[in-house]
């Protein structure tokens, strides 16, 4: 036998259930403010990265008033390293569509969206399939709710909630200023709801099997289960759905190929963390209790020996600065200076002090881009620089 | 009024308006906040970062353009913070910037360059990126020079050309380290739907659009002994030129202006007023002719309502967007051409000169009338009628270099002939000018009697609403005008190309029906133009507004049709308006053009 390790896996999001006619017509049922609290004592948060209590956010959106609300399911998978979202698309779109309607439901929107990534296009057929036969029921059970998919066109940025929705609109996909939020005024400046697909998919376990079942799982302040997209130097990528708050040590013990030097928890805009720091080192939001916790939309790439922590970082910044919208100072130029310093750094150009000037540009980074991603970059720079200095110089 | 909220900045506190940005709140209260992005005029962007502050209780940073004020809220303007913050992010937007200051048209008027100053951005540290991009500068367009290399994509020209005019010739393109100000297809500026109104370039922070100098030419132009140079002097330019030489906002400089001009070394200082007092005479005699046709003839060549053609911006706006509208143009040249043409005719024989030794200068508030000096029907005189188009700001920058202590000249007078100003011509630098100059000729020429306005001021034309509406009613005309009898001429003001397509949707549509329509391109009329003084917001506007107005209500003359020099050049030289030599000179044509 081998040794049980600390990773609980779980299966809610992937079994096949088939009763979504059930749970939908349940549901709706049921009173709102019910239904809300349910949500909120489930501590569900956002599975697409930032982790924004779901609860809330729908809560937040039933209280705006105004002529029309919208609920967006954000299908906009680009995060490198992730690729949970296209799953469950796949095998189980009616979860998320239920849960839509669910949503619409509860915060009184009519309409509701799918942003799906431009490289998904090969899902839209299927899934499309799936909305007609969901708004088919939809009608016979007199809710009257609508489901469009929006093409992406395959900029990173579009993720953003913000900038998807100026996108939506017709417009570049640039983030807007916050606040106002999407709860307040979102898609066409109107109330809106904008989940993660995996966000969506976790609420129907909610309303299926009630909030204690799904907050009895993780640990506080992380609670339910997430997907995993596992890539990288191990022997069993893939897509694994786990309990909350497992110490990355044990993840690697599961995954790693034996040679793991570093793991990059959350994708490019996530933290790389190495050896020394496995053990300290949780999976979950940020909590009192915890040790360090590294929140993630579920992207786990794994680095053995043979990686240049460099080269991972090059490419990283090589892809920020191409993905960034460019409209903000910090994040436009900044990524340029960040890439283009650390090659100065490795061929000589610049002294390896000049490490130290482009750390402190990645603070202003953090503090002053206008979105997540310009805020995010420090994230791995710092965390790479800082743990593989020798690396980045020699 | 709005509620009022309490806000602490640097442990102050003060009383802000609920719904106000932090940087209104801090402004307000006397704390400067930089900023480049941010423009009074245009919606907020928010993108530049420069205007970062710390809010109590937040890690990150605010943008305090953007970030609505709260009760109690608690901001720090300059914590170490947020100096070390905006401090590299000065430095991130040099690293972009092409930071050649001494070589650069903008050079003491950039804002850029003040907050390097003002942060005192000494070190090299980061790596100069304009190096690594294929900059080229666009000059191909007769008025505006785009030089991308000095660009610090803070988008006040996107948003001036979308917001205030409607037009959207500059657009982002791109993204991330590509991401550049840019055109339909990248072409250049000559070939697109730009209006070379300039406005992009009066509210640009940096040298990245500035206008195409012609001040080398009028230097070597005076420098010839063989060359007799007149310039002319727009409306506008006499109450804007006095900001860019020390003086506030509104003052009115024509005395000293005119004695500037003539210190430069200019043979002849004439007033583009003359030609606007002309613009009247031509266009009320086409407007009340078109009546006739219409209303009388029901003559289907003519189409009411007719527009003013003045605005060179908005000539080229109505080629490329509405050229099935171009019938309801006035035929009528601009000021500045018809001076042109009869600089080197009527002008040439009077003062017994070879019109091909004369060079023709005039000083706009406008970089488009560059462009209409260039078209190419622009030759009636035989020659070319206007030679050079400079500004107000270059004509700043000329006295500037010829060491001229402006403010203390002694004020001189427009010389002779066609020098003579009056209150009417006075005001086409307002927007509402046009009209009201064109209603106190057109009503007197029709009934003989003055508009029945106090003091002629017709205030409903006057003002900075978008879109604004007049109408008199013709009572008791004179014989030839019976027709005219209890018709109600509807008239409007549009300024702003979005308000003027909002005007032209409307007749289009026949949503509204109107007799007379006054455009101009810029907001606020030429006295916004795209060349008169940077900065240009809507405070300053309404102090040059003011001072257009004061500069009308003190001159003796007041009508265009009793300028002494209207009548004396109609007795002497074109016998009467939309006469054969009026027909030739003073009239043109228009050409379709394309949107792509």
């Amino acid at each position: 036998m081998t040794r049980e390790y600390n990773l609980k896996r779980a299966d809610f999001i992937f079994r096949n259930e088939n009763d979504w006619e059930h749970i939908l017509s349940r549901t709706l049922k049921k009173d709102r403010r019910e239904l809300i609290n349910e949500l909120i004592s489930s501590e569900l948060k956002g599975r697409g990265g930032a982790g924004f209590p779901t609860g809330l956010k729908w809560k937040l959106t039933s209280e705006s008033e105004a002529p029309q609300k919208y609920v967006i399911c954000n299908a906009d998978e680009g995060e490198p390293g992730t690729f949970k979202d296209r799953e469950i698309l796949m095998k189980v779109p009616f979860k998320v569509l239920t849960a839509m309607a669910i949503c619409a439901y509860i915060t009184g929107a009519n309409n509701g969206f799918i942003y799906l990534r431009g490289e998904y296009k090969f899902l839209q057929h299927d899934l499309q399939k799936a909305i007609d036969e969901f708004i088919y029921y939809c009608n016979d059970i007199n809710f009257k709710f609508s489901i469009d998919i929006f093409m992406g066109s395959g900029a990173y940025i579009c993720g953003e909630e913000t900038a998807l929705m100026e996108s939506m609109e017709g417009f570049r996909g640039e983030p807007r200023n916050k606040p106002p939020f999407p709860t307040g005024q979102g898609y066409n400046r109107m109330p809106t709801v904008i989940n993660n697909v995996e966000t969506l998919a976790h609420t129907y376990t909610i309303f299926k099997h009630g909030a204690k079942k799904f907050y009895d799982l993780g640990v506080q302040f992380s609670r339910g289960t997430k997907l995993f997209s596992v890539s990288g130097d191990t022997p069993k990528p893939g897509i694994y759905e786990l309990e909350l708050g497992m110490s990355l040590s044990d993840f690697v013990n599961d995954f790693g190929d034996g040679d793991t030097k570093a793991v990059q928890v959350g994708g490019a805009s996530g933290f790389l963390v190495p050896r020394k720091k496995f053990s300290e080192t949780n999976i979950g939001y940020k909590g009192k209790l915890t040790g360090i916790s590294l929140p993630t939309g579920g992207s786990m790439m794994l680095f053995n020996s043979t990686r240049s922590m460099y080269n991972v970082l090059d490419n990283y910044l090589e892809f920020f600065r191409e993905e960034s919208c460019g409209q903000c100072t910090p994040c436009r130029v900044g990524c340029q200076q960040l890439h283009m310093g650390i090659k100065a750094v490795k061929q000589g150009q610049k002294p390896a002090s000049y490490l130290e000037k482009l750390l402190k540009l990645t603070e202003t980074m953090q503090y002053t881009a206008k979105c997540g991603l310009g805020q995010s970059v420090a994230n791995s720079f710092s965390s790479i620089v800082e743990n593989f200095r020798e690396e980045m110089i020699y | 009024m709005a509620k009022k909220i309490n806000i602490t900045i640097n442990g102050v506190v003060y009383e802000a308006n609920s719904g106000e940005t932090i940087l209104e709140a801090a402004r307000n209260a006397g704390i400067n906040i930089p900023t480049l992005c941010y423009h009074k005029d245009l919606c907020v962007a928010g993108n530049c970062r420069v205007c970062i502050v710390e809010i109590a209780g937040q890690s990150r940073l605010a943008a305090s353009c953007a970030t609505p004020c709260h009760e109690n809220m608690e901001v720090y303007t300059n914590t170490l913070k947020v100096r070390t913050a905006r401090k590299h992010i000065i430095e991130l937007l040099l690293s972009e910037h092409n930071a050649d200051c001494t070589r650069c048209y903008k050079n003491g008027n950039c804002e850029l360059q003040n907050l390097a100053a003002e942060y005192k951005i000494m070190s090299e540290d980061l790596i100069p990126l304009a190096a690594y991009k294929n900059y080229s500068i666009d000059m191909f367009s007769p008025s505006i020079i785009k030089d991308d290399s000095r660009c610090i994509r803070c988008q006040r020209c996107v948003r001036t050309c979308s917001e205030l005019q409607g037009v959207n010739a500059l657009t982002v393109a791109y993204k991330g380290d590509q991401m550049k100000i840019s055109t339909f297809f990248e072409k250049s500026m000559n070939e697109i739907v730009c209006t070379n109104c300039g406005q992009c370039v009066i509210h640009c922070p940096t040298g990245a659009l500035i206008e195409k100098n012609y001040i080398e030419e009028v230097w070597e132009a005076i420098a010839d002994p063989d060359k007799h140079v007149v310039v002319q002097t727009a409306p506008a330019v006499r109450i804007g030129l006095g900001e860019e030489l020390g003086l506030q906002p509104g003052t009115r400089v024509t005395g000293k202006m005119v004695a500037a001009l003539k210190s430069l070394g200019f043979d002849s200082v004439l007033d583009t007023d003359f030609t606007a007092d002309l613009t009247i005479m031509e266009e009320g005699s086409e407007l009340l002719n078109r009546l006739k046709k219409v209303l009388v003839d029901k003559d289907d060549n003519f189409k009411l309502p007719m527009f003013t053609s003045c605005s060179p911006g908005w000539i080229k706006y109505i080629e490329h967007m509405y050229p099935d509208m171009l019938q309801h143009l006035s035929s009528c040249k601009s000021p500045q051409q018809m001076f042109g043409a009869l600089a080197k005719t009527y002008y040439a024989k009077a003062r017994k000169l070879d019109p091909e030794k004369i060079v023709s200068v005039s000083v706009m508030p406008c970089t488009a009338k560059k462009f209409e000096a260039n078209r190419p029907e622009m030759h009636d005189s035989g020659f070319r009628d206007v030679d050079l188009v400079i500004t107000t700001r270059e004509l700043a920058i000329m006295i500037k270099q010829a060491g001229i202590d402006f403010p203390k000249l002694n004020e001189l007078k427009y010389d002779r002939i066609m020098g003579v100003s009056t209150g009417a011509s006075v005001i086409f630098g307002a927007t509402g000018g046009v009209m009201e100059a064109a209603l106190r000729t057109a009503y007197e020429l029709v009934t003989g009697r003055e508009i029945p306005f106090e003091n002629l001021d017709i205030t409903p034309v006057r003002g900075m609403k978008g879109v604004r509406e007049a109408s008199v009613i013709i009572d008791n005309p004179l014989a030839e005008w019976k027709f005219l009898d209890g018709v109600e001429i509807k008239c409007a003001v549009a300024h702003g190309l979005i308000n003027a397509k909002k005007v032209v949707e409307a007749v289009k549509n026949k949503d509204a029906e109107y007799h007379f329509i006054e455009i101009m391109a810029c907001p606020g009329g030429c006295l916004g133009g795209g060349g008169q003084p940077i900065p240009t917001n809507s405070e300053i506007r309404d102090k040059r507004a003011q001072a257009i107005y004061e500069e009308d209500a003190n001159l003796p003359i007041r009508k265009s049709h009793e300028n002494t020099e209207i009548i004396k050049i109609y007795n002497e030289f074109l016998e009467k308006p939309l006469g054969e030599r009026s027909h030739h000179l003073l009239h043109t044509f228009y050409v379709e053009r394309k949107r792509h």
